[in-house]
C-alpha cells in the first residue's frame, strides 16, 4: 500500500481497524500504542475502536447463534411433519428390523434426506446469491442471473426428453446432464467476459449472462415443444424444483462437489467487503481484485450448478434471503454470508414443509412456495424498516 | 436478397399429395390421436384426410398429412384439406372460433374415463355416417372390458400404483394415476385397487414418502415409448414397499396406455395379465 500521503495512511488504518473487528485482531489493537507519525486528526482512538470491535464481535456471535438456532429448529421440526402421521416411538423402535418398519423408512428415507437436501440447497443458493450480488454489485443479481441455472435446466430437459435411462450407482442421467449444462454455461459466460476485456468485466459478465439465460430458456422451450406431451408435465415439474431425493447418496455427492465452493465462501467475505466499494477502491487497498472476482464467480457458479442439479432451479431463495439477512444484520459480508447460509437453509426447509403438507397428499412445487411465502414477507420487511 | 429468396423458398408450404377426392361421407381432420383411432375403428378411416403430429396408430395415419396438434394447429393446412368436420381438443377455443368462421363443423373432445371413450366412439360414428359401426365398436370394447373384469373376478385385488412417468434411473419426479380418469378405471377393470384412489385428480406426483406410506403391493410402470432397460432397479431405494420386497414391479410398454381409444381393451388385458397371471393360464 502506498504511504505517500497522510490520507492514504489514514484510510489504510481505518481498513485495518475495520477488518480487525471480528477477527480476533482487536487484542493487538488494544495492546498497541498509537503509532507515532499518524496524522493527528485520525478519528480512530484505538481503545474505543477495540471496545467497538468486541461489541460488534459479540453481536455477530449473537446473530450467528440465533440464525443457527433457527436452522436447528427447522431441521428438528420439519421431519416430524408430513402427509403421513408418524409415531416417533415407532420410528425409533430398534426391536423391529428396518426393512419392515415403514414408519422408520418414511422418516429416514423420505423425510430426513429431504429436509437435509432443503437445508443444503437453501444454504447454497443463499450463499451464491450473496456472492453474486457482491460480485456484480447489483442488488437484483441472483444465483441464476448468469445463466448457470438455465444451462443446468437445459441439460436436465435434454436428459428427461431424449437420453435413455442410465443408472450408475447414485449418479443418474438427469443430475449429471444438469451439471454438464451448468458447466457449459459457466465456461461460455466466462469466456465471453474474458474475450473483450483483458481483466474481468462484470458488466460484460452480466450482459453475457443475461443473454445466455434468455438463449437457454428459448432452447428449453424448444425442447419442451418438441417433446411428447407425457414428458411435458415432468419437464415442467422439474423446473419448479423438487427436494424429494429419496436417500442420502445424492446428498453425499452434492456435499462433496460443494466443498471447494464452501472453502471459497469462507475465504471471501473480507474481499467482498472491499469489492463492495468498487473494483478500483478495492485494488488500492491491496485486494487482488481479479483473483477475488474469478474465485467469487466460479465458486458461486459451482454452488448454483450443484444445487440445481440436486433439486432443480428453486427460485427466490437466492435473492430474497441475502436481502432479508442484510435488512436484519447490516451489510458486512463476514456476518451476511454465514447468516444467509443458516437462514437460507431454514427458509427452504420451512417452505418445503409447507409444500409437503398444505394440500397433502398432493404436493405443491417448492419453487412456488418459496415465492408465495417469500415475496410478501420480504415486501413487509422492506416497508417496515426505514 | 438471395438470402431472403432462399428463406422464402424454404418456407413455402410443402405441397402434400392432394387428399383422396373419392371419399364417401364427410371429410374429417383429427387433431386428437385417440379420436383418430376411433375414426378408424368405426370405419371412417378413408374419410380421415388429416391427422395430428402425434398420431401413430393405426399404421394408415402415416400416409395422411399432418396438421399440427394441441398447441400448434396449422389452420391453413386444415382449411386446405377442405374438411367437413374437424376433431378438436376441448381447450382449443381459438382454433374452434377460426373454424366456425370458415363454416366447418367441429367435433369437440376431452379426455375422460372409459365411459367417455365409449360415448365418443358412438358419437363419432354418428357424425361420420357410421352409426352402426360406431355402436358396434363401442359394444366390442365394452364386451372386452366386461370379459376381463369377469376373468379376474374373485381374485384378490392387489393394492397397485400405476406409474406413467419418472426420471430415468431414479425414483424421482414420479407421476402416478390418481383416483380419476381412464387409467384409474383400467386398473379397476384389471382387478386391482389403486393406492391413490382417494386422490380426486387424474395425476398424482408420488413422493417417496407417499409411496412408502401407501405401500403398494404391485408397481406397474407404463411407458409410451421403448426405453433401454435400467441396469439396476431404482425402486430398491424404497425397500419397505411390498412390491419392491416381493419383486412385483412390471413395465408395460405401448402407446395404448396413454391414448384412451378403442385399444383400451388391449390395455386392460395387458394390465390384467401382469396383475393376475394365474387367470390367463
Amino acid at each position: 500500500m502506498s504511504e505517500g500521503r497522510g490520507q492514504t495512511v489514514g484510510q489504510g488504518r481505518r481498513l485495518q481497524a475495520e477488518s480487525g473487528r471480528l477477527q480476533g485482531e482487536s487484542r493487538r489493537l488494544e495492546d498497541s500504542e498509537p503509532a507515532p507519525g499518524v496524522a493527528p486528526w485520525d478519528p480512530l482512538d484505538p481503545r474505543r475502536a477495540a471496545q467497538a470491535a468486541s461489541a460488534l464481535r459479540r453481536r455477530a456471535w449473537r446473530t450467528h447463534a440465533s440464525f443457527a438456532a433457527l436452522l436447528l429448529a427447522a431441521v428438528v421440526v420439519a421431519p416430524l411433519v408430513g402427509s403421513t402421521s408418524l409415531d416417533l416411538a415407532e420410528v425409533l423402535d430398534r426391536s423391529r428390523p428396518f426393512a419392515d418398519n415403514t414408519a422408520a423408512q418414511i422418516f429416514f428415507i423420505a423425510r430426513l434426506p429431504r429436509v437435509l437436501a432443503a437445508g443444503l440447497v437453501g444454504a447454497t443458493l443463499a450463499l451464491a446469491g450473496v456472492v453474486m450480488q457482491a460480485l456484480l454489485r447489483n442488488p437484483l443479481a441472483t444465483p441464476f442471473t448468469l445463466g448457470v441455472s438455465s444451462g443446468s435446466a437445459l441439460g436436465a430437459m435434454l436428459a428427461i426428453t431424449f437420453l435413455p435411462a442410465w443408472t450408475g450407482n447414485a449418479l443418474t442421467s438427469v443430475p449429471l446432464a444438469s451439471l454438464a449444462g451448468a458447466a457449459g454455461a459457466v465456461l461460455i459466460v466466462y469466456a465471453l467476459a474474458q474475450v473483450r476485456h483483458r481483466g474481468f468485466s462484470t458488466d460484460v459478465l452480466l450482459l453475457a449472462g443475461v443473454t445466455l439465460n434468455a438463449f437457454f430458456s428459448a432452447l428449453i422451450l424448444l425442447v419442451q415443444y418438441l417433446s411428447d406431451f407425457t414428458e411435458t408435465v415432468r419437464t415442467l415439474r422439474w423446473l419448479m424444483g423438487d427436494l424429494d431425493v429419496a436417500g442420502y447418496a445424492p446428498l453425499g455427492i452434492a456435499t462433496v462437489l460443494l466443498l471447494p465452493a464452501l472453502v471459497a465462501f469462507a475465504w471471501l467475505p473480507r474481499s467482498l467487503n472491499a469489492l463492495a466499494l468498487g473494483a478500483e477502491q478495492a485494488g488500492t487497498r491491496g485486494v487482488p481484485v481479479l483473483g477475488v472476482q474469478r474465485l467469487a464467480f466460479f465458486a458461486s457458479s459451482l454452488a448454483t450448478g450443484v444445487a440445481v442439479s440436486l433439486a432443480g432451479p428453486i427460485g427466490f431463495v437466492g435473492i430474497i434471503v441475502p436481502h432479508l439477512v442484510r435488512l436484519l444484520v447490516g451489510a458486512d459480508h463476514r456476518v451476511v454470508l454465514p447468516a444467509s447460509a443458516l437462514f437460507g437453509g431454514a427458509f427452504l426447509i420451512a417452505c418445503d414443509a409447507v409444500a409437503r403438507i398444505v394440500i397433502a397428499p398432493v404436493e405443491l412445487p417448492v419453487g412456488v412456495v418459496t415465492a408465495v411465502i417469500g415475496a410478501p414477507f420480504f415486501l413487509w420487511l422492506l416497508i417496515r424498516k426505514p | 436478397m438471395a438470402c431472403a429468396l432462399a428463406l422464402l423458398v424454404a418456407c413455402s408450404p410443402r405441397e402434400q399429395a392432394p387428399a383422396p377426392t373419392e371419399v364417401k361421407g364427410p371429410r374429417v381432420v383429427s387433431l386428437v390421436p385417440s379420436v383418430t383411432e376411433m375414426l378408424f375403428a368405426v370405419g371412417a378411416g378413408p374419410q380421415v384426410v388429416g391427422v395430428s403430429s402425434f398420431d401413430k396408430f393405426p399404421a394408415d395415419v402415416a400416409s395422411r398429412p399432418r396438421v399440427g396438434a394441441l398447441l400448434d394447429p396449422d389452420v391453413e393446412r386444415i382449411l386446405a384439406l377442405k374438411p367437413d368436420l374437424v376433431v378438436t381438443y376441448g381447450s382449443q377455443s381459438a382454433l374452434r372460433a377460426q373454424l366456425e368462421r370458415a363454416g366447418i363443423a367441429i367435433f369437440e373432445y376431452r379426455h375422460g374415463g372409459i365411459g367417455e371413450t365409449l360415448e365418443t366412439l358412438e358419437a363419432i360414428g354418428v357424425r361420420t355416417g357410421h352409426t352402426e359401426e360406431g355402436r358396434a365398436a363401442a359394444g366390442v370394447l365394452r364386451a372386452q372390458l366386461v370379459g376381463i373384469r369377469q376373468r379376474v373376478e374373485g381374485a384378490p385385488r392387489p393394492r397397485t400404483v400405476l406409474v406413467f412417468g419418472r426420471e430415468p434411473g431414479a425414483v424421482r419426479n414420479v407421476w402416478a394415476s390418481g383416483g380419476k380418469g381412464f387409467l384409474h378405471e383400467l386398473l379397476d377393470v384389471a382387478g386391482a385397487d389403486n393406492v391413490f384412489a382417494d386422490v380426486d385428480r387424474e395425476n398424482v406426483q408420488a413422493s417417496s414418502e407417499l409411496l412408502l406410506a401407501r405401500a403398494p403391493e404391485v408397481i406397474v410402470e407404463l411407458r409410451a415409448e421403448a426405453r433401454a432397460p435400467e441396469a439396476t432397479s431404482p425402486w430398491a431405494v424404497l425397500p419397505s414397499i411390498p412390491a419392491v420386497r416381493g419383486n412385483r414391479i412390471h413395465v408395460l410398454q405401448g402407446d395404448q396406455f396413454v391414448v384412451p381409444g378403442p385399444r383400451l381393451g388391449q390395455a386392460a388385458e395387458a394390465l390384467a395379465r401382469v396383475l393376475h397371471p394365474e387367470a390367463f393360464r
